[in-house]
């Protein structure tokens, strides 16, 4: 079968321009013609995708890139013909996979393909493994129904398969249940599972987006191995743009059903030529750069893919917009193996048209160093008992979630908190909101300890962004009940029209318009639902305010928004800020003073900068060379470390150095002895043996 | 497991402990007792010392807490005591009746789970078909129309249709099995229709929620065939729930014979209930109510052992 023209296209280009990774120009082994999705409902239809076309060779990674709901795992749905029913159909297209039509084929000839010949590796590896089915009995299911094998052969090959993918002890897992393995564990077995059957292509579906950075460089690296030593091709689904820059060979970027931008990896982040391309790259802060001031950020939002407005979709956000955008663009190639979908594309590519954002000074200067201190925290520590064990002599375990943490927090800085899932950063949070019972230690705040009765006025002064918008903010208050809450319950306001009027002050301040105050959660998006959530907390003029992940659930375009808007807040009414992410550069990008905290310690303390440019820890380090930096030349320069290991669980701790099973220097000495914070530099503190003071 | 099931055995003495005090001294609280009932029930005059020697006879002059000892010491002898009225062991007046409405719950709680679970989950799985239609009306009927109004309407289709009423006689069914099913069939069917609909109700919906998992997807997208994704992967999940509902159903269904049998004219321990209640039998009905308690605990106990079996995340603890 021949392949369309832009593939056409993307051959005659690749031996002169771009280098592409090692896959060989092979043949299309999947080709996507004007694939077109709906999902029908009651309420209309979302045209979810609408003309998407690709193609994928042999060993070829590709990344499909996006924000949430551009349609990208919609589109790998599609493909693999998954779509919910009865909503989700496919109206129009081809998908060719070897000269065959998929669209075509009938349900029993599609079973045979799936999971034979395309696997498909989700999200979430906590809810897509079945919880009642054993590991072994799950991994071995393809391989009886696709390969005809016995029980026997089935089971060797799990054992083969679950040691390709790095898991010890196979035999013992076969038998284990998902509950008992760790969401990075369960993304091996997800993996193991789809190359159970020698597959020619995986789609995975924002395979690492659940897990946390160390894990995340750990199943890349063996997806990227994978496809590179048996040929498969990769189809990545993610949002997130520092993956796209170091693993895949080409990319794809979707906006609001369409394809609004695909060209190599290089030529895709050095010479974007689509805005929204641009703007994307953009409004991530980054890891390789000196720090901007202020983050460029798209605004706006997506459109609704119900009621999709005339012309390029991307006008109203977009910045060069023309009269000319009134008309539909389409994908051309700008260059060979370029295209983009955008009338401007050529004075972009040839940058004409400066799009790029250039770099501010620093709005926010470093160290506030001679201000009072407003937070101490002094060994803090907080214990959970947790039963273990079984039968009769269960016995009770210790969780330590917190142990040991002393830090402060000076007026008007902000200290950033980070660390892998469960590390014990929240519940730090939750004890400077006095929400929770501490096991030993203290927390003062402006003199006061807050554990005391009287604190009433310091903890009003102290408030809280939550993580989640969605499940933060009560779905049956409007907006303006919701931030007007804590005013009635403080008696802040005399009387409901002052109420009233605080209420539009504070949407004022957040960036919501006036007639937002009447409307309910699920009438606002992600970003707006957060605004709602700052706009609380600043209700009762607090001057302290714990972030806890307040961005890590939204879209890259939008998590600058918001990213902007705590930082203005700050500077205008002098807040202070316990800013919690595990996001190394939104913290560096955010924070005066950083603190790194691992397994409920902390490992290492200092300066924003100090800390980036000099991370003296070698858990620091480690971290550092996990998180992709959106530049492929750079990311190809770099041969990232990667962390051994899963997080031990935190019942059974290390002995001495928590960190001393995954250390890439550990030697004996270090699980003697706890290692003290110790500093090594003035404001630098590291908590490790190795590290001697300059 | 065995330690566990041990541990969770142990556990059921004091919640039977617990039920045994309430339900001894909630009968206290009834006004009248047995030998009023007795003997001045047809309006004879009897004096009060005759009264007073019954009462002694019984034991009722003695203070409560003793009375309730002595029940419970005998209970632990599984010797519950004689009935006020009869006079008899209340062992003999029970196990005269017990097997048949074991018998009648037992096959009403077959029907129900073997009517429920298939039309459930065809139900979930062709949603707003017209299969899906009859099941909702199938629970909705099930659940408002009241047992006795379905018992009467099956005697008089009976006797409508083929001019015939089942048997009154209980002849177990080891002895006749025609004879035994052809009593009943009917009071099971009746019991089983509207436990069905309760059933059913809960596997749908739980079949529905299973089907959304992203596990259901994952065997999707690894080109299993529909049949084994129903049957291997979504229904262990989806019967969890179901188990619960079906345990809970059969301890109430046990409790709520009494109008059932009362519509076939069956003497089963529903019937008893009433004649003691009636009687202010106490002895007899502590022993009835104690014995439902029973059920109730132990299917309890069973449905967890059975949760447990079927889910590994279930720990023994
Ligand atoms: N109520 C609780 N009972 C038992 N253990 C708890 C409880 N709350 C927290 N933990 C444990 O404490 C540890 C730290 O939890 P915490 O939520 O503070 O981590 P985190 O770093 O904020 O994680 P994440 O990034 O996933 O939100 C974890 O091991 C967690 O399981
Ligand atoms: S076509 Fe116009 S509006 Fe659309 S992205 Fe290009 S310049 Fe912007
Ligand atoms: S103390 Fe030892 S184990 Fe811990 S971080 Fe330092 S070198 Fe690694
Ligand atoms: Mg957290």
């Amino acid at each position: 079968m021949i392949a369309p023209n832009t593939l056409r296209m993307e051959k005659s280009a690749s031996p002169g321009l771009v280098p592409v990774g090692p896959p060989s120009p092979g043949r299309a082994l999947l080709t996507v013609n004007d694939l077109h999705v709906h999902f029908v409902q009651a309420g209309g239809v979302t045209r979810a995708v609408e003309g998407v076309s690709f193609s994928v060779r042999q060993g070829q990674i590709l990344a499909l890139v996006g924000e949430s709901g551009c349609g990208k795992s919609a589109t790998a749905l599609a493909l693999m013909r998954l779509l919910a029913r009865p909503a989700g159909r496919v109206v129009k297209g081809e998908v060719l996979f070897d000269g065959v039509d998929l669209l075509k084929l009938s349900e029993a000839e599609m079973r045979e393909r799936r999971g034979r010949d395309i696997s498909m590796i989700f999200q979430e590896p906590m809810t897509s493994l079945n919880p009642v089915l054993s590991i072994g009995e799950q991994l071995m299911e393809p391989l009886i129904a696709h390969l005809g094998m016995n029980k026997q052969a089935a089971r060797a090959r799990s054992i083969d398969l679950l040691t390709m993918v790095g898991l010890t002890d196979p035999e013992r897992r076969l038998e284990q249940y998902p509950h008992h393995l760790s969401g990075g564990m369960r993304q091996r077995v997800m993996i193991a599972m789809g190359l159970a059957c020698n597959p020619k292509l995986i789609i995975a579906d924002e395979p690492t987006t659940a897990l946390d950075v160390t894990i995340q460089a750990q199943i890349l690296e063996l997806m990227r191995d994978l496809s590179r030593r048996l040929n498969i091709a990769l189809i990545i689904i993610t949002h997130n743009l520092g993956i796209v820059a170091r693993y895949a060979d080409s990319v794809n970027v979707m906006y609001a059903a369409r394809l609004v931008e695909r060209g190599d990896a290089d030529a895709i982040f050095a010479r974007s030529s689509h805005p929204y391309t641009v703007g994307l790259i953009d409004s991530i802060p980054r890891l390789d750069r000196p720090r901007q001031g202020r983050l460029s950020t798209i605004e706006g939002m997506p459109p609704d893919l119900m009621a999709l407005p005339a012309g390029c979709r991307f006008a109203p956000r977009c910045p060069h917009r023309v009269d000319k955008c009134d008309h539909d663009p389409s994908l051309v190639a700008v260059e060979p193996g370029h295209l983009s979908a955008c009338w401007r594309a050529g004075e972009l590519v040839t940058g004409a048209l400066q799009a790029r954002a250039t770099a501010t000074d620093a709005l926010l200067s470093i160290g506030p160093a001679t201000a009072p201190v407003r937070v101490t925290v002094q060994e803090l520590k907080r214990h959970f008992k947790v039963s273990a064990g079984r039968g009769w002599f269960s016995g009770a375990a210790t969780v330590k979630a917190v142990d040991g943490v002393s830090f402060d927090i000076r007026q008007g800085e902000t200290l950033g908190l980070v660390g892998e899932s469960g590390c014990g950063k929240s519940t730090i949070g939750r004890a400077i909101l006095n929400l929770d019972a501490v096991t030993a230690g203290s927390i003062i705040i402006d003199g006061q300890n807050i554990a005391d009765k009287r604190a009433r006025e310091v903890r009003r002064r102290t408030q809280v962004i939550f993580q989640d918008p969605f499940s933060s903010l009560n779905p049956r208050m409007s907006v303006s009940e919701i931030i007007g809450e804590p005013l009635a319950v403080y008696k802040f306001e005399p009387d409901a029209q002052r109420i009233e009027a605080r209420v539009q002050e504070l949407l004022g301040q957040v960036g919501l318009m006036p007639y937002m105050a009447e409307r309910y959660p699920h009438e606002l998006s992600g970003g707006q639902r957060q605004r709602v959530g700052i706009a609380r907390a600043l209700a009762l003029k607090p001057s302290i305010i714990v972030c806890d992940e307040p961005v890590s659930a939204l879209d890259v375009s939008i998590q600058g928004q918001i990213i902007n808007l705590l930082d203005e807040l700050q500077q205008r009414l002098g807040l202070t800020y316990l800013f919690i992410a595990h996001d190394l550069a939104v913290v560096r990008h955010i924070s005066h003073r950083v603190a790194v905290m691992y397994l409920g310690r902390i490992m290492e303390l200092a300066d924003r900068d100090e800390l980036y440019r000099n991370p003296r820890h070698p858990y620091t380090q480690l971290l550092l060379d996990a998180a992709p930096v959106p530049d492929p030349v750079i990311e190809r320069g770099r041969r990232p470390r990667v962390a051994k290991g899963e997080l031990p669980s935190p019942i059974n701790q290390p002995k001495g150095c928590v960190f001393s099973t995954r250390c890439p220097m550990a030697t004996v000495e270090c699980s003697q002895a706890v290692p003290a914070l110790r500093q090594i530099a003035d404001g630098h503190y590291v908590a490790c043996i190795k590290v001697e003071p300059c | 497991m065995l330690t566990y099931v041990a541990k969770r055995l142990l556990m059921t003495i004091p919640t039977l402990l617990g039920a045994a005090v309430l339900i001894f001294f909630m009968l206290r609280v009834v006004p009248g007792d047995v030998i009023e009932v007795k003997l001045r029930g047809d309006g004879a005059s009897v004096t009060q010392d005759v009264i007073d020697a019954e009462r002694r006879r019984l034991g009722l002059d003695k203070p409560l807490p003793e009375q309730f000892t002595s029940w419970i010491a005998g209970l632990t002898r599984l010797d519950p005591g004689l009935s006020m009225w009869t006079g008899k062991p209340v062992v003999d007046e029970m196990s005269v009746r017990l097997p048949l409405s074991i018998q009648v719950a037992v096959m009403g709680a077959l029907i129900a789970t073997l009517i429920a679970v298939p039309m459930g989950t065809l139900s979930a799985l062709y949603r707003d078909s017209p299969i899906d239609y009859l099941l909702r009306i199938f629970s909705l009927v099930g659940l408002a129309v009241p047992a006795f109004w379905f018992g009467m309407v099956m005697i008089l289709l009976l006797l409508w249709l083929f001019n015939w009423l089942p048997p009154v006689i209980y002849t177990p069914f080891h002895v006749d099995p025609i004879a035994n099913l052809s009593q009943l069939i009917w009071p099971a069917l009746v019991v089983g229709i509207r436990y069905a609909a309760v059933v059913a109700r809960m596997v749908r919906s739980s079949v529905i929620e299973v089907m959304k998992e992203d596990y259901i997807r994952t065997a999707r997208a690894k080109g299993l065939a529909e049949k084994v994704i129903i049957i291997r992967h979504a229904m262990k999940n989806a019967m969890l729930p179901a188990i619960t509902v079906i345990g809970l159903e059969f301890a109430f269904l046990m409790g709520g014979l009494v109008v059932t049998e009362q519509v076939f004219n069956l003497n089963g321990i529903g019937q008893l209930f009433v004649q003691a209640v009636a009687h202010r039998d106490f002895v007899l009905v502590q022993n009835i109510v104690m014995f439902i308690a029973a059920v109730f605990v132990f299917t309890n106990l069973a449905v967890d052992l059975l949760y447990a079996a079927i889910d590994p995340r279930i720990r023994y603890r």
